[in-house]
């Protein structure tokens, strides 16, 4: 196990940019997620750090050594491809024996290992099985076990989970999580999936066209974004401008539009200054509450349901506040509200987020 | 509905006449080829191997037949080789011109085959070589190669890029991972690519004559010969020997090919 760090990284493909200036470090043992839109450079750094491409600038270290003329079959890596890569002309034995073939493992201890790996996967009876025989999480679980059967010094993990189904997604997300705490590899995890990235992930580093825009834990990220990409990427955010009035060190006060000054915290506004300032209300913070409501320590104004998303256990409604269109997400109590109701729109200043203004 | 079923009529005789128009003359000389008469032509006097005795016992087809299977031999692996490598470096790597190198590759199918015959010898005399084996080698090379490209090309597309990534990140050099995942992937094509490359030079006669080296003769070459004296009934049963090997060798490769196939998933 070793840590990976990338010192100054750029990759260029001709006059694109795909990874500007980068410096990241994944501490040893770490769940270190690579979270953003498609396009992002996020695959990028990942076979960089694979060695499947050459940094155009940088250096890249795995366990404090320079790798970047290490050829990827000399790195030690355990790498999970999106669609699997099984080999199809070999069993699920064969495919979780392969990498152990290519170092000096007598023919016993591949067979203790192959079964160990099968096992700690949970699919100790198909080693003879052909990899077309198994389902999609069977052949990504196969997929996991071929690459850490090699004791890798990292794990990379390149959108695992997205060729699976929804319901499966979310069996094999706790499911690699749990494998991953057991063997405790460092392991540098790949997706657009915001709530792979909540669930799993030690650090999340955010990325966008090429840059990173935030790396933190979960809880940092999503409470205190630190850009209005993080903000609107990882669940759905309400950002408007609301011009910072006073900044101290316990926080600083926004006058927010329609609702009218909102306190928030220090830790969520960092570099907020007196001047121009956005903040960040989450859909989900936003309560919505029959007209004539008294919330006590909330901040509220009067509001229009324009749409209802039905989505069974929560409800995602469009509201109207003056000029302004917000977004609310709320469990449902009894009955949603309906189109057109006039209700009032409550959130509490705690919840808030505040960005520095453009 | 009755000029419906008067149409459908009319397509399948024509599609019948077509079929007769094209396997009549291959089966008349199987048949002739068992005749007792000495004379290749009907009528049926009675049913004989004669002339395949005869062909067995006839020196110089005996080595024409050598020279055909060698040089189709040598032909299918070295166009194999070149073929497999060339449409590796197409497909798997980034190579400066690479739609301009696989045109020059496919070429020799689209130009007429006496002109590259010509091409070839007016090559060879200018850099002042004579004709030998190993040029008349080369030109079957040369003619096959396409084939195989096409063939290998389109398996080598259709295998996945990540195979051989995961392969190599499992510790795998790139030539342990050519043979141990990219090879046995496109077996099947290699085969075909290579049983292409047999049987298009056993049977071809343009280039052959070009190139040949004098006193060397390949089997169709032998044929043309025997031709000019007269029609041996020999020549009837050398006409079978040839369909069953051109037709039957594609056929017994492409039945295991695709047990390899199935064998592998793939």
């Amino acid at each position: 196990m070793s840590s990976v760090i990338l010192k100054d990284i750029v990759k260029r493909f001709g006059d694109f940019t795909a990874v500007h200036k980068t410096t990241l470090e994944i501490p040893d043992g770490a769940f270190v997620t690579l979270l953003g839109p498609s396009g992002c450079g996020k695959t990028t750094n990942l076979r960089m750090i694979a060695g499947l491409l050459d940094p155009t600038e940088g250096e890249i270290l795995i366990g404090g050594k320079r790798m970047n003329d290490t050829p990827i079959h000399k790195r030690n890596l355990g790498i999970v491809f999106q669609n699997y890569a099984l080999f199809p002309h070999k069993t699920v034995a064969e495919n979780v024996a392969f990498g152990l073939k290519y170092r000096k493992v007598s023919r016993d201890e591949i067979a203790r290992r192959v079964k160990d790996a099968l096992e700690l996967v949970q699919l100790p009876h198909v080693g003879d099985r052909h990899p077309k025989a198994l389902s999609g999480g069977q052949q990504q679980r196969i997929a996991l076990a071929r690459a850490i059967v090699i004791n890798p010094d990292v794990l990379l993990l390149d959108e695992p989970l997205s060729a699976l189904d929804a319901n499966l997604r979310e069996d094999m997300r706790v499911e690699l999580k749990r494998i991953q705490d057991r063997i405790g590899v460092t392991t540098v995890f790949v997706t657009h999936d915001q709530s792979e990235a909540l669930a799993m992930s030690d650090k999340i580093v955010v990325m966008s066209a090429g840059h990173v825009e935030q790396v933190g834990t979960p809880e940092e990220v999503y409470n205190a974004p630190a850009s209005e990409f993080v903000a609107n990427f990882l669940g759905a955010s309400n950002i408007f401008d609301a011009p910072c009035t006073q900044a101290s060190a316990q926080g600083a006060t926004l006058d927010a539009p329609v609702f009218g000054p909102v306190e928030v915290a220090a830790a969520r506004a960092p570099g907020v200054v007196s001047g121009p300032a956005k903040l960040v209300l989450r859909a989900e913070k936003l309560q919505l509450m029959p007209q004539g409501a008294v919330p006590t320590g909330m901040i509220s104004a009067p509001a229009t349901v324009e749409t209802v998303d039905y989505q069974g256990q929560t409800v995602r409604y469009f509201i109207r506040l003056g000029e302004r269109q917000m977004q609310a997400i709320n469990m449902i109590d009894e009955r949603p509200f309906a189109e057109g109701e006039a209700v009032l729109a409550a959130f509490r200043p705690r919840d808030c987020a505040a960005l520095r203004g453009a | 509905m009755g000029r419906f079923s008067l149409g459908w009529a009319a397509v399948s005789t024509w599609a019948v006449l077509v079929y007769v128009f094209m396997f009549l003359p291959v089966a008349v000389v199987v048949l002739l080829s068992f005749n007792a008469s000495q004379f290749g032509a009907f009528p049926m006097t009675g049913f004989s191997f004669r002339w395949f005795v005869e062909l067995a016992e006839n020196e110089a087809i005996l080595r024409a037949f050598r020279t055909s299977i060698v040089l189709g031999l040598l032909t299918a692996v070295i166009s194999t080789t070149l073929g497999v490598l060339a449409s590796l470096a197409l497909v798997r790597y980034r190579v400066p011109g690479a739609n301009t190198i696989s045109t020059f590759l496919i070429a020799p199918i689209l130009v007429p085959e006496v002109v590259l015959a010509v091409a070839l010898l007016l090559f060879l005399n200018f850099l002042g070589l004579h004709k030998s084996f190993a040029l008349l080698l080369f030109g079957h090379v040369i003619f096959t190669l396409p084939f195989v490209v096409l063939v290998v090309q389109a398996r080598l597309i259709a295998i996945k890029p990540e195979l051989e990534e995961a392969a190599q990140s499992l510790g795998a050099s790139p030539i342990q991972t050519f043979f141990a995942v990219t090879l046995p992937l496109m077996a099947p094509a290699v085969a075909a690519g290579a049983l292409f490359a047999f049987t298009i030079s056993f049977d071809d006669i343009t280039g052959t004559l070009f190139w040949k080296p004098g006193g060397v003769e390949t089997v169709p070459t032998q044929i043309f010969a025997m031709l000019r004296n007269s029609i041996s009934p020999e020549i009837n049963a050398l006409g079978t020997v040839m369909i069953v090997m051109t037709v039957g060798l594609p056929l017994i490769g492409a039945a295991v090919a695709r047990r390899l196939a199935a064998r592998s998933g793939g």
